[in-house]
């Protein structure tokens, strides 16, 4: 009885924080500030609604906590993976006035094969 | 040897964790597959092995674990302000973050913290400087943009790592 309430309010901040990062996609000017809205948001959401399963379905508990490493430690790589493609391809970060892009001095951008 | 064990160890634990039962027929298929897995990948996976389990370093995982974790919620509410927020206040820019880590492993571990926590995101990691996308770039001091944005990690990590 507790876990099945423990598992509702778990899903129910994923669900909550999944939506938030769909719409701070929606919202934000350029593709780095929307990467921070898509790998945050839908880390803690994904975690929360994955975990939150698992306590309604206590045998799975483990095999969500597995998910879940996983997802953690994925999902960082692959924004890492998206930000850095984006900034080589030539994409020029939204900056408002005096905003500063140190990474613009090393980027050599893509070698031609 | 101790990198063999540890890798061993962890893909049995894995195994376990996967099939959810103590069942001895289990566990033997478990060890066998775990034995042949590390024999081909043990070089690739680890190269400290069981050091990691010295109580010190099992004593700084945890504590890594749950600062990691205070910070991954208290990241999620300060985006989740930033976009309700109908202003929309981001000040956004790309800063050179300074790192003392040494080893590859303690740098993974330290651009996938710093993505995870409030506002930034590692772009791209050479040598011993991290590129970071912040979203409210509050200084371009290199000595303030270390505190506020991987010294907590930081301190922690050394201990593990080295």
């Amino acid at each position: 009885m507790v876990l099945t309430v423990i598992g509702y309010i778990l899903v129910t901040i994923g669900v909550l924080f999944l939506f938030l990062g769909a719409l701070g996609i929606f919202r934000m000017p350029d593709v780095f500030t929307r990467m921070q809205a898509g790998t945050k948001a839908t880390t803690l959401g994904a975690l929360g609604t994955i975990i939150g399963v698992g306590f309604l379905q206590p045998e799975w508990i483990w095999k969500t906590l597995i998910i879940a490493v996983f997802i953690a430690i994925s999902n960082p790589i692959s924004s890492h993976a998206l930000a850095r493609g984006s900034h080589k391809i030539g994409i020029k970060p939204y900056l408002k006035e005096g905003g500063v892009d140190t990474y613009a001095e090393v980027d050599e951008g893509v070698k031609e094969a | 040897m101790s990198r063999f064990t540890f890798t061993f160890l962890i893909y049995i634990l894995i195994w376990t964790a996967f099939t959810s039962s103590f069942d001895p027929q289990e566990l033997v298929t478990g060890a066998v597959l775990s034995f042949i897995v590390a024999t081909f990948s043990y070089k690739s996976f680890t190269s400290e092995g069981l050091s990691y389990l010295h109580p010190r370093k099992l004593f700084y995982i945890v504590k890594y674990l749950i600062v990691f974790f205070i910070a991954l919620v208290k990241a999620n509410f300060d985006v989740a302000w930033r976009v309700i927020n109908p202003k929309l206040p981001i000040n956004p820019g790309i800063v050179t973050y300074k790192t003392n880590l040494k080893s590859d492993t303690a740098k993974m571990f330290l651009a996938n913290s710093i993505t995870l926590t409030p506002g930034t995101l590692t772009v791209d990691v050479i040598d011993d400087k991290l590129y970071i996308h912040w979203i409210d770039v509050k200084s371009t001091d290199p000595e303030t943009i270390y505190k506020e944005i991987g010294a907590a990690f930081e301190e922690i990590l050394k201990e593990i790592f080295q």
